[in-house]
């Protein structure tokens, strides 16, 4: 039971990586478009493909948090108190993002825009690279059992700072990626090349820098390594596999299927972090998923939880991502409204039919049945209302 | 010498920690309580406008729809970033709570979880579905942000009624070795602590849409935009005024039984005794109540509806397990109820004038009233606050885990503390000047539709274009 909690912690995390990271990555870019006319069109595209999405988006990492203290508590609260300063500083990039993304929408000043805009753009570099070196911290075994002071050594070791700077490029490459394949559906030719480029470009930063810490660890964590390399081996290799193939496509301009392969390899290296460790929770230490702190009640508890996501939470993402495919949501400024209806342009309908509003739900006939069923309950009360 | 000197250097280290983590605790969790409560609530004033809209082809209640919809994205957005905030500093400054209690208290919060992704969900969905969503699937659409508010909402009071009547596990040898879910998530408390949040997060919200369209019309806005921006508020709040209420005295004679040094110090009783007397107001130091109003027997016969009932007083528990400072709760207390009074009479006034002429109150007063009806729920609900956690002091699990116990061993949560007043300062701030600058905008546009005499109403150009189209 405490093996199948771990999982779906891993798999929450994977979900957060692979959406929110995106949304991160968005900032990142927004961070880089450059000068206020230079970079409208990439800003714009950013705005819009991150609006609707963001917040549920964000409620994975909630979501994290409260799977890890309830089946972890003791771990949780040794990582919460030995890494207490880079947590501290990612909450706050979390707020000023949350709250200057929301803020720049409502306000028209341009001065006032680019404070906002500013706050949601630098807040996006700062979060994803304390979270990564939590993460690198947590896996190089600088948390001790029972912490009861914040450790400064703990998360700037050569490893964790590694682990921030993957953190901020993946982030970078997946909202690339995802933003290519965006910019298509629009039909938007110019910002597909300007995202292609900067995809490739991050694909070639992340994974040099996952080299390095591959290489970093290899020295500083031979036992870690040797896991890495031995029964995650598999994993490591698919997340090279997925990033060079990506490239490949990326370069010889095809877009199908390359947010599924860029999400899979992030996922990849998750998993394999996870295998690598397991089924230890805080290495070098005796905290394992079985003495970390919970009963079998929470485990079920927690897995009847999870199915409950899976049955009530994934068909909601899934209409949610097959409405923002379709570019149903939005203020409507940008496009056509017929676009949105079934008619639309002869070129759209299929652009939006073939690419799966995200990497990890397909489309198919869930999501098209859960609208269905909104527009039958609509046109049920409606006729109930004529009677 | 030794020893004090490793007494002092825990103080410093250690358990000084707790009075800073606590203020910290409730700066973030006074401020998001008011956006939670618009989280909770404000979704369903919304989609009563839009049904108003849509049912009745009435385009203004269709406008404010759109428009608080807008206020709503902005509230959602930095309400979602302080509830993370609240989520990381359970472990950032309550280690000690967690590592001892999480595994029993994190089950509601994962359900409350999955209420919080059906919430950012359809609030997505919802938000940003205006434009291109048939009318009423769009507002099918968000029912789930209505229902999943107040499912959310009970599950973190859960935790918090759990806090208060702990109960549904066991621990032996400091561990814990069972949990009871069901028991877990609805402990003694919860029956009263439940309603009551989720009543106060309507009149919250409710009342500080009226007040909104109360200050209009108080500067001479009497149009029919005003009246009805003002009605959808109030009325659904006023109506639950009273029920609140009902809750709220349900609530107090439990916790008289359920904890009953937290009543002694709503009540300002110090000794356990018979016919003990209620006080308005006053402060109580060293034994004495000052600038207070006594009216005898009262506080028995609320209790147990007899004079003679016998009211369990703080001289139950030694004086380290009395919470600090009692005229805080006292105050809070009453300033509570005073203002849910206070609008409960605005209620009754407005439903007299109703019956009687059928239409709204005229004087002045009314309409100050409900002018000041959102601020003066806030303050309730925030009063209430101080009251349930100032009362559980200085436990943070009542007769279990000291808040001493479960605080971070780190320092530096003063420093953190100032950062976020700063933060949230600058937030609130800009919160508020947006919410104000959104106002502006919509009056410019609502004063350019009126300069053209035969173009379309501003809510008809809005509708989505497909039902223009069929």
């Amino acid at each position: 039971m405490a093996d199948a909690v771990g999982a779906i912690l891993l798999a929450s995390v994977t979900l957060y990586a692979v959406l929110a990271g995106a949304d991160f990555g968005g900032g990142l870019w927004d961070l880089l478009a450059g000068t206020t006319r230079r970079g409208r069109a990439p800003r714009t595209l950013i705005d819009e493909s991150i609006t609707p999405v963001w917040e549920a988006n964000h409620v994975w990492l909630v979501f994290d948090l409260v799977i890890f203290w309830t089946a972890f508590p003791r771990a949780f609260a040794s990582v919460m108190t030995a890494l207490a300063l880079p947590l501290w500083l990612a909450v706050g990039g979390i707020v000023l993002r949350g709250a200057g993304f929301a803020f720049r929408k409502e306000i028209t000043r341009v001065s006032l825009e680019r404070v906002a805009g500013a706050a949601f753009a630098f807040s996006s570099l700062v979060t994803p690279f304390f979270m990564g070196t939590v993460v690198g911290a947590i896996a190089t075994g600088a948390v001790p059992a029972d912490a009861s002071h914040a450790s400064l050594a703990a998360w700037t070791s050569p490893t964790a700072l590694l682990a921030g700077f993957v953190f901020v490029a993946a982030g970078g490459y997946l909202a690339a990626v995802y933003l290519v394949v965006e910019a298509g559906r629009r039909g938007d030719r110019s910002m597909r090349t300007y995202f292609t480029r900067r995809a490739q470009g991050a694909a070639v930063v992340a994974g040099a820098l996952s080299l390095a810490a591959l290489f970093e660890v290899q020295n500083s964590d031979p036992a870690f390594f040797s896991r890495l390399t031995g029964r995650a081996l598999p994993l490591v290799v698919l997340a090279g596999v997925c990033g060079l193939a990506d490239l490949a496509l990326l370069t010889a301009g095809r877009t199908k299927g390359i947010r599924a392969i860029a999400a899979l390899g992030v996922a990849a290296v998750i998993w394999g972090w996870g295998v690598a460790q397991y089924p230890v929770v805080l290495p070098r230490t005796a905290v394992t998923l079985t003495n970390a702190g919970a009963t079998q009640a929470t485990f079920v508890a927690l897995v009847v939880v999870a199915i409950a996501a899976v049955v009530l939470v994934v068909p909601s993402f899934a209409l949610l991502y097959a409405l923002q495919g379709r570019q149903m949501l939005g203020e409507g400024e940008h496009g056509t409204p017929s676009a949105a209806t079934s008619g639309g342009y002869p070129g759209t309908p299929s652009a939006a039919h073939s690419g799966p509003p995200s990497p990890d739900h397909r489309p198919g006939s869930a999501s098209r049945a859960v609208a269905l069923g909104l527009v039958a309950i609509a046109a049920i009360a409606r006729r109930r209302r004529s009677r | 010498m030794h020893a004090s000197g490793t007494v002092l250097l825990a103080a410093v280290q250690g358990g000084a920690q707790d009075v800073p983590a606590r203020a910290q605790m409730a700066t973030t969790l006074g401020f998001h309580i008011i956006l939670a409560c618009f989280g909770i609530a404000l979704p369903s004033i919304v989609l009563l406008a839009e049904f108003i809209g849509l049912r009745r082809g009435n385009q203004t209640a269709m406008r404010l729809a759109r428009r608080w919809s807008q206020v709503m994205g902005v509230l959602v957005a930095v309400g979602a970033v302080t509830g993370t905030v609240l989520s990381f500093e359970m472990g950032l400054l309550w280690p000690g709570l967690m590592r001892q209690y999480g595994s029993v208290l994190g089950v509601p919060f994962g359900v409350e979880g999955l209420f919080f992704f059906l919430e950012a969900i359809f609030a997505g969905i919802y938000l940003w579905g205006w434009r291109r969503l048939p009318g009423w699937a769009h507002w099918w659409s968000g029912v789930p942000i209505a229902v999943s508010g107040i499912f959310g909402a009970i599950s973190v009071i859960a935790v918090n009624a759990w806090m208060n009547t702990p109960g549904g596990f066991t621990e032996k040898n400091g561990r814990i070795t069972s949990v009871d879910v069901w028991q877990v998530f609805f402990p003694r408390s919860a029956i009263y602590e439940m309603p009551h949040m989720v009543l106060a997060a309507y009149m919250v919200a409710g009342f500080s849409v009226a007040s909104v369209y109360a200050v209009g019309i108080l500067r001479g806005r009497r149009d029919r935009y005003h009246y009805t921006g003002f009605a959808l508020g109030f009325i659904p709040a006023a109506i639950l005024t009273p029920f609140q209420i009902f809750v709220g005295d349900t609530a107090a004679r439990s916790i008289a039984a359920d904890q009953p040094v937290k009543f002694a110090a709503m009540e300002y009783v110090a000794q356990t005794s018979r016919q003990v007397p209620e006080w308005l107001a006053g402060v109580y130091v060293n034994g004495h109540v000052y600038a207070g109003i006594k009216i005898p027997y009262l506080d028995s016969l609320l209790v147990g509806f007899g004079p003679g009932t016998k009211v369990t007083g703080w001289d139950s528990v030694p004086p380290a397990d009395r919470p600090p400072v009692v005229w805080l709760i006292h105050l809070s207390f009453d300033v509570m109820v005073g203002l849910g009074t206070l609008l409960l009479l605005a209620g009754l006034w407005a439903a007299w004038t109703w019956w009687r002429r059928r239409r709204w109150p005229r004087p002045l007063l009314f309409w100050l009233l409900g002018a000041v009806s959102g601020l003066a729920a806030i303050v309730a609900m925030e009063c209430g606050w101080v009251v349930t956690e100032e009362g559980r002091q200085p436990w943070v699990v009542y007769g279990l885990q000291t808040t001493a116990q479960a605080a971070t061993t780190n320092g530096g949560v003063l420093a953190s503390l100032s950062i976020v007043i700063v933060v949230y300062g600058v937030i609130g701030t800009a919160t508020i000047a947006i919410l104000l600058m959104l106002s502006r905008r919509w009056r410019r546009d609502d004063r350019d539709d009126d300069s053209v005499p035969y173009g379309p109403p501003g809510a008809l150009a809005d509708r989505p274009a497909s039902q223009v189209e069929s």
